[in-house]
């Protein structure tokens, strides 16, 4: 959160980032259909929970720390977007690795199958039961353990909030670097394990190279100490790579030991107007080669994204409208130098006509309030209907053809198809809004966009993960001798398949 | 009228956290990010949008303040002043220039200047004096329109709308008049890049208060700077009862 300075509550309202996110959260209210019900769900052969079962969680943790009312558990069994809905009659909230230890083991003996959830922010159902999962909650496992201000590695429980460590990292000159419009409510847990890209992957490359290392607890309870805060070793496996990116399938995130760079003395932000996608990326190759080395994130939007988040959220567009939007963003170590640099990079690309107007600002407030308008637009159309969220990684060239493709094939009943996202990372975000889900709509655009997809060579998950929502297309992504060895892999660290059941994995024939 | 001057304070950026130095001699100002106030950007704004009606046919943009305070002028040429005049004061003078300091400045550039029309923002987010507006006017002995949240230009001068508590007021003032923007007057635009170019190469004056002729020796000396005190954290009762016995124990019921 941000100080706030008294004269200025009302403007800091507008802009506050984690104000945007509660106000969406609760913007609809009528409950998502059930899970198993929308996409037909059979329960697999797992125990069912018992008041002795109850009776031993509260031995472990404190009544407090056991939540079976059904109000309590209600924002536990729906996903971020409402898409998906849960039946679990239990929330545990563990504090320490111990506790989470004790939990699986005993729902290990038990066959009680669970589900991890970090901050609830994931876009593909993987954070919320199916049937009645366990839910094991990570919001209290919350405490910074430890920063080495020399190697800029920190080591902390997997619960903490992205934001909050940000910002206390950034009290001692360093950042996260990771960086996405979920920071205020995502746990770094829930980061690491849906491997997480953001905004300022380009820059800081992704987690499977700054997580330094890991502590996870397996399926039946083992701790599984990878918990080196090392840039550099060798020794043996690379186990920790096995937890980053398999959403809470092979094992529970327990605690992380995570590399921050250093916080940029001089930060620039622009926000251009762009003709045409072609332009969008001649831009993309001038940023690199004249921005270089200080180049943090370079991110697009079209116009139907920036539109639809001004109306619905009322946030202020600080530029004129166009088909496209550009933000270019730049991290270095030297105020003049960078500006230099970006001025005259600027002043080329007005004149080649790639820019055709826009802004650039050094003030933080002012970047905030830009940052802010691209953050929201993963939210801004809960308002309006249902969303179908697609977020795929495909060759820049390609990039933006899906947009207008799906547009046509949609027609009326889509609400608006647009389209934005991480340019310089090749992941385009598409929503599709219509005013509410119905199977034939879906039918409409599943599996074919995922056919679309594998034809260019792409991906179908570019950043979201599986989840509960992927699986059954996995193989358009994934060869099946890949996916073998994933399913080796699961029934070596989870026998009994108690681990986000319904998740990631296809079903097998 | 023709001209209008806009004062503009560089000020800590909002967004950022302010510390107090460990001697609470001030706050942390070295390497941490500057901005322009935001209620003089809504002046800024505000004269620029008069220029653009063509009721107004100059914006001067002046602020007092170290060198960096050129940085702040620079924004409001890039929003649309004309030129600017920087009024150089530094070191422990800026430390101890208090409104009135910047009123007889302001003052002073509106005689030189021929300014019909004054705009500030109605209060700095640093020190929140909310006096510069008022001092100026009175200075001139011009009539003043504080905390205007709408103005428009009448035959006879301008006609305000106020913020005040409880509702709106709405005044006419003749010419030359002073204006302090509030929060509501306009939404300050952001500069667009050919006006950043642009900015670069518009007149920036450089004079300091013994040019003018304004006195700036301290009236005040800062005996100490705090942090406001921190919240206690709240805590969670299971019910009514805990609630009514613990207010009971506190003394509140
Ligand atoms: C507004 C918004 C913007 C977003 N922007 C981006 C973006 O730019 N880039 C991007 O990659 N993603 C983005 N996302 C999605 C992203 O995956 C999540 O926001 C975030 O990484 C998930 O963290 P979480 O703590 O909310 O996890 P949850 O949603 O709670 O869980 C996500 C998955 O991880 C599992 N899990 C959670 N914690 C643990 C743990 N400790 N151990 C094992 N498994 C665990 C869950 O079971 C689930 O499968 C965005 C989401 C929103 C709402
Ligand atoms: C002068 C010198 C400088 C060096 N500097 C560095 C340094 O700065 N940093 C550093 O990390 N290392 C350094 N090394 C060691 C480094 O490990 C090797 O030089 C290099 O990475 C090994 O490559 P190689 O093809 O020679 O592999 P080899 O020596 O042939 O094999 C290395 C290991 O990999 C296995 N292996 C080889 N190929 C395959 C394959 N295709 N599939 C599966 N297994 C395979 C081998 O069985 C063996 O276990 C240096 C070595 C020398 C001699």
């Amino acid at each position: 959160m941000l100080s706030i300075r008294k004269p200025l509550t009302s403007l800091l309202q507008l802009h506050c980032k984690s104000n945007v996110l509660v106000q969406i959260r609760h913007a609809s209210q009528a409950l998502p259909q059930f899970s198993w019900e929308k996409y037909n769900v059979k329960r697999k052969n797992f125990g069912t929970i018992q008041s002795s079962d109850i009776g031993f969680f509260k031995s472990i943790l404190d009544e407090k720390r056991v939540l079976t009312d059904e109000n309590d558990i209600l924002p536990y069994n729906i996903d971020w977007i409402k898409n998906c809905r849960g039946q679990s009659k239990l929330v545990l909230r563990p504090k320490t690795t111990e506790e989470v230890s004790k939990i699986l083991k005993y729902c290990n003996d038990r066959r009680l199958a669970v589900c991890p959830q970090g901050g609830n922010t994931g876009l593909v159902g993987g954070s919320v039961p199916v049937f009645d999962e366990i839910v094991l909650s990570f919001a209290l496992m919350n405490k910074i353990i430890s920063l080495d201000s020399v190697s800029g590695s920190m080591v902390c429980e997997a619960g903490c909030i992205l934001e909050n460590l940000d910002n206390y990292v950034r009290e001692r000159g360093l950042i996260m670097p990771l960086d996405l419009g979920a920071k205020g409510t995502c746990h770094i847990g829930g980061n690491v394990s849906t491997n997480a890209g953001g905004l300022r992957l380009l820059r800081y490359g992704n987690l499977h190279g700054s997580i330094l290392g890991i502590e996870a607890v397996k399926a039946d309870g083992t701790v599984i100490d990878c918990l080196k805060s090392l840039k550099k070793d060798n020794t043996g496996y690379h186990l920790k790579h096995l937890f980053i990116g398999s959403e809470g399938t092979l094992g529970l995130v327990t605690k992380v030991a995570i590399h921050c760079p250093v916080l940029p003395n001089a930060v620039n932000l622009g926000f251009f107007g762009v003709k045409n996608f072609d332009n969008i990326l001649k831009l993309y190759k001038s940023a690199k080669k004249n921005l270089g080395e200080i180049l943090s994130a370079f991110e697009m939007a079209d116009f139907d994204a920036i539109n639809t988040t001004v109306r619905n959220l009322k946030l202020p567009n600080p530029i004129a409208d166009y088909p496209f939007y550009v933000l270019v963003e730049t991290h270095g170590s030297n105020e003049a130098h960078d500006s230099e640099k970006l001025m005259s990079f600027l002043s080329k690309e007005m004149e080649t006509g790639l820019i055709l107007d826009g802004t650039v600002t050094s003030e933080p407030a002012k970047m905030q309030t830009i940052w802010n308008l691209r953050e929201s637009i993963a939210g801004a159309s809960l308002k309006s209907g249902y969303i179908f969220k697609y977020d795929v990684s495909i060759p820049q060239k390609h990039y933006y053809d899906l947009v207008p493709i799906l547009k046509k094939r949609m027609g009326g009943r889509a609400v608006s198809v647009y389209g934005y996202g991480h340019v310089g990372d090749g992941n385009i975000h598409i929503n599709v809004v219509v005013p509410e889900y119905n199977s034939e709509v879906a039918s409409l655009m599943e599996p074919y966009i995922f056919e679309e997809v594998s034809k260019v060579n792409g991906s179908i998950s570019a950043e979201h993960g599986i989840g509960f929502r992927k699986p059954k297309y996995i193989h358009y992504s994934k060869d099946q001798s890949a996916l073998h060895l994933m399913s080796d892999l699961k029934k070596l660290m989870d026998p009994n398949g108690i681990l986000n059941p319904y998740k990631v994995l296809p079903d097998e024939p | 009228m023709s001209r209008v001057l806009v004062g503009v304070k560089r000020v800590i950026d909002y967004a950022v956290k302010v510390r107090v130095k460990p001697d609470k001699s001030g706050v942390v100002v070295d390497g941490v990010k500057h901005s322009m106030n935001p209620f003089d950007e809504i002046a800024v704004e505000e004269a620029v949008r008069l220029k653009e009606k063509k009721i107004a046919s100059e914006v001067i943009a002046v602020s007092c303040g170290p060198a960096q305070a050129q940085e702040t002028l620079r924004t409001a040429l890039a929003m649309g002043a004309d030129r600017a005049i920087h009024v150089e004061v530094a070191g422990a003078e800026y430390e101890t220039l208090q409104p009135l300091h910047v009123a007889k400045i302001l003052a002073k550039l509106s005689k030189d200047e021929k300014a019909d029309l004054v705009i500030v923002g109605k209060q700095a987010i640093d020190d929140d004096s909310n006096q510069t507006a008022q001092m100026t006017a009175a200075l001139l002995d011009w009539p003043q329109g504080t905390f205007a949240s709408k103005v428009e230009k009448s035959d006879a001068g301008l006609t305000i709308t106020r913020e005040i508590d409880g509702g709106l007021e709405v005044i006419k003032t003749k010419l030359p008049a002073v204006v302090s923007a509030d929060l509501r007057l306009n939404e300050p635009r952001y500069a667009t890049l050919p006006n950043i170019m642009k900015a670069k190469k518009k007149p920036l004056k450089k004079v300091t208060a013994k040019d003018l002729g304004v006195d700036i020796a301290p009236r005040i000396k800062i005996v100490s700077v705090e942090d406001p005190p921190v919240r206690q954290a709240g805590s969670i009762v299971p019910d009514v009862d805990t609630l009514v016995a613990k207010l009971k124990e506190k003394g509140h019921v």
